[in-house]
């Protein structure tokens, strides 16, 4: 299953902010409980982890169920504690980690 | 013109709150508010899951804000944002949020660990809803506090598959 990241960070940050960090991947999460045409159970297939780094230093960790909808959104908020660059990774159920990097611009 | 816009709005307003009342939503809802009396049932695995995140010890039901639409018309995908009322700071943060709901197949929705760095223990995202029912938010604070928030929302389509 092809996942791409979106990552949407403010362009006009100063050190000493509290930005928003806005994260999507495109993911069916298959939640194991449907059915396909033939009566067949689909098997589960969700992102079941997502980490964010900022400058190699873990920001921020999420554990998803099968409750979280397709295409997993989360946005968190982290204090600016000088330039850096944000490291998101997404771990499926096949243990597949979808890494995206994205530096944050500081004005 | 505009004003004319703001009428057609309200309008179609008006005609989608008939329009799922005459389909056969109201007594959904009417159903939904009478079991709000005794209580929405919890499912099992709920209790499990909710024993299991609290260690048996009773949250506290204060300083969690949850937004949620009161009717979620597609339950695959309902927005939500959990912010905590917390200092975040190395004494006192908020460490994790736990994201439980009471009647889906699979109960534990999430956890999101936090940090004091993120400042702000604000945390948005989209959950899938099975049907009506409250959902619960947890929050584990370093200084060993659980507080707690519940939300009830109706369902029209449910999430979930199957």
């Amino acid at each position: 299953m092809a996942a791409t990241p979106r990552i949407k960070l403010p362009d006009n940050a100063k050190v000493g902010d509290v930005i928003e960090v806005k994260t999507l991947i495109t993911h069916v999460m298959e939640t194991g409980n449907r059915h396909d045409k033939y009566g067949k159970l689909i098997p589960r297939d969700i992102i079941n982890s997502f980490i964010a780094k900022y400058g190699g230093q873990e920001v921020f960790r999420a554990e998803f169920g099968t409750g979280i909808s397709a295409n997993p959104f989360v946005s968190f908020r982290m204090r600016v504690s000088g330039p850096g660059i944000f490291e998101f990774a997404w771990t499926d159920d096949h243990g597949v980690t979808t890494v995206a990097t994205a530096p944050l611009t500081l004005t | 013109m505009r004003e004319f816009a703001k009428i057609s709005r309200l309008d179609r307003r008006q005609f989608l709150v008939s329009a799922t009342a005459a389909a056969g939503l109201l007594p959904l809802i009417v159903e939904g508010a009478h079991a709000d009396t005794p209580g929405l049932e919890r499912s099992k695995q709920f209790e499990e899951t909710f024993a299991k995140l609290t260690r048996g010890a009773t949250p506290v039901a204060d300083r969690i804000t949850v937004d949620l639409p009161e009717l979620a018309d597609n339950g695959n995908f309902v927005p939500i944002t959990m912010i905590v009322d917390s200092p975040m700071t190395d004494a006192d943060y908020v460490k994790a949020i736990h994201l439980v709901s009471t009647a889906n197949p699979v109960a534990h929705v999430a956890t999101f660990h936090l940090k004091p760095i993120n400042a702000i223990a604000r945390v948005q995202s989209r959950m899938r809803l099975a049907k009506t029912q409250d959902v619960i938010v947890l929050a584990e604070l370093s200084t060993g506090e659980m507080l707690m928030s519940t939300t009830m929302v109706k369902v029209t389509i449910g999430g979930c598959g199957d």
